[in-house]
């Protein structure tokens, strides 16, 4: 109890003081660039100057007027929707895996499936295009969607096996004293409750699917996703629709994050 | 206990778990073997071989290492990419420990949301973020114009953007919250009457710090340096964007080989040594004790 003046006296302290003031510099720091970004994307400038002279939401117009651009918005929803959802069916079969069973070579599996998002994500990209090359696999949207499968499975099967690592085995066995079978049991029993932790996984490797550009620069075909877009005109020198694009991005991924974030608090919930 | 589940006889129920377990893993294992374990393998073998233009000649050749060891441009450019990782670490550490203390000691009401606007960067796409500042370095940029506004400047100053500096500055501010949040976990489980009985027993913050807090950290210390430093040895986004000729990184130049150069053996052969680095990394972190990643 007597830790509680001691606090409250330190609260007040020089060296507290500038602790806020770092901590609060670091948080403007991380946000700087993001600011940045959306706040110009309202710019009536064309080009990005201190002050800003006048705002205006015409570079969103244009953007939308922009085939290109909304044909790659479209093609990185369809993408990511796919990718999250093959990622989830692997992701999940695996986690029940390694978590209700013991097999040989299964920290050796768990370490496979997180290698994607440990190694450099062009290793990923160049490996996967040297296998398409020799496999005579022609550049599509089909070996895009195969490169971010593969690194999105690993944030799928770490969300459900935390989820199931929750779960007792005992529910399993009173389900299966009862007379169940193992596949009613896994419906009835183990799927509701992880189904919280698979969700919320699948929004994030659709997030991280939808904005990818290491892996997809290196296995995309003709068609461009919108982050391909937009780095092809980035190269060609900067155009103002472009903050409105990026703006665009940034916004899909916080609503999945904050998305996600929920789904899984009312997993902790229930 | 879980062999409970199937009410059978001891053989057959042996059996019908390996049917499961066959049946739950053969389709992921199936796609990371064929997608993931064996390109990385293919990509290996590409480094022993060699390019007859336009063709790829599949003979054995160690021909691609004696060129990186021979032209001095390659263990130049893995030097300042190492540089650049080991930097961009330590600031990320001398960053990233203010913030997480704070979070995790001084902070008592709306902590979930601080822990989201932490969280919330390293789901935002990182590439967007590094081309965000580039318009911020730019010689008509929003530094510089933003300076001759102020009157601190009366002409632009170039050296901001195509630098190492601004590799550094964009790529300590996209790796961060690969810091921050093992950081925070780590210094949130320290009970704060451990750091009460150091001051009480007379340690200054200095030796509080050293004494108490930097050992527990150690972990979250490992986990945050190994992200930040194998996610710089990796990037390719960050110099294509911000960097001059001379800041050229591996990332870089292993997708140029890809790329325009069109050297695909002599690209796999420059990966090999960043594959050692980061193993060896990966082996020493787990050995000395690197807590798992944290997610959301």
């Amino acid at each position: 109890m007597s830790a509680i003046p001691a606090a409250r006296s330190r609260r007040f302290s020089l060296g507290s003081v500038s602790l806020t003031v770092a901590a609060i510099t670091v948080f403007i720091f991380l946000y700087i660039p993001l600011a940045i970004i959306v706040l110009y994307s309202f710019s009536g400038e064309v080009v990005n100057v201190w002050p800003i002279g006048s705002y205006t939401t015409r570079w969103y117009g244009e953007m939308w007027n922009d085939s290109q651009i909304r044909e790659g918005i479209l093609l990185s929803f369809r993408i990511g929707l796919i990718a999250a959802s093959i990622a989830i069916v692997l992701g999940t079969l695996t986690a029940i895996a390694v978590d209700r069973f013991d097999f040989p070579g299964k920290s050796l599996l768990r370490f496979c499936v997180v290698l994607p998002i440990t190694l450099p994500g062009i290793v990923t990209g160049v490996a996967m295009l040297s296998f398409f090359s020799i496999m005579g696999m022609q550049l599509s949207n089909r070996t895009i969607i195969i490169g971010h499968v593969t690194f999105c499975i690993t944030l799928i099967l770490n969300n459900v096996v935390a989820r199931l690592s929750q779960i007792p085995r005992s529910l399993d066995e009173a389900s299966a004293d009862l007379g169940a079978t193992p596949w009613r049991t896994f419906w009835r029993v183990t799927f509701p409750p992880i189904l919280p932790a698979i969700l919320s996984g699948g929004i994030l490797a659709f997030t991280l699917s939808f904005d990818e550009i290491v892996v997809t620069l290196f296995l995309k075909g003709r068609d461009a996703t919108l982050p391909l877009v937009i780095w092809a005109r980035l190269r060609r020198g900067f155009s103002p629709e472009i903050n409105a694009a990026a703006t665009m991005i940034i916004a899909v991924s916080f609503v999945a994050v904050l998305l996600a974030n929920r789904v899984s608090k009312w997993a902790g919930s229930s | 206990m879980a062999s409970r589940v199937y009410r059978t006889s001891a053989p057959g129920r042996a059996r019908s778990r390996w049917v499961a377990l066959a049946g739950l893993l053969t389709v992921p294992v199936g796609w990371m073997v064929l997608f993931y374990l064996i390109p990385i393998g293919i990509l290996l073998v590409h480094a022993y071989w060699s390019v007859k233009y336009p063709e790829i000649d599949h003979t054995l050749t160690l021909k691609n290492f004696r060129t990186i060891l021979t032209i001095d441009l390659y263990p130049r450019v893995f030097l300042r990419t190492v540089i650049m990782a080991a930097g961009v670490t330590l600031a990320d550490i001398a960053l990233a420990f203010p913030l997480a203390f704070w979070l995790a000691k001084r902070v008592r009401r709306n902590r979930d949301l601080l822990l989201f606007l932490v969280i919330f960067p390293l789901w935002s796409s990182y590439w967007i973020r590094i081309f965000a500042w580039k318009t911020l370095l730019g010689t008509n940029g929003i530094l510089n114009s933003f300076l001759q506004w102020t009157g601190i400047l009366h002409q632009p100053l170039s050296f901001f953007l195509y630098s190492k500096w601004a590799i550094f500055i964009a790529l300590t501010h996209v790796w961060l919250p690969f810091m921050i949040l093992p950081l925070f976990t780590v210094l949130d489980r320290i009970p704060d009457s451990l750091l009460e009985a150091s001051s009480d027993l007379g340690a200054g913050w200095f030796a509080t710090f050293r004494t108490v807090i930097l050992p527990l950290c150690k972990p979250g210390l490992l986990a945050g340096g190994l992200a930040t430093f194998r996610l710089t040895m990796g990037d390719y986004i960050a110099p294509t964007l911000l960097g001059g000729p001379g800041d050229q990184m591996i990332g870089k130049i292993v997708a140029d080989q890809f790329g325009v150069a069109d050297n695909w053996p002599l690209g796999a052969a420059l990966i090999v040594p960043v594959l050692i680095k980061i193993s060896l990394l990966l082996w020493a972190s787990n050995e000395a004790g690197a807590t798992e990643r944290t997610a959301v």
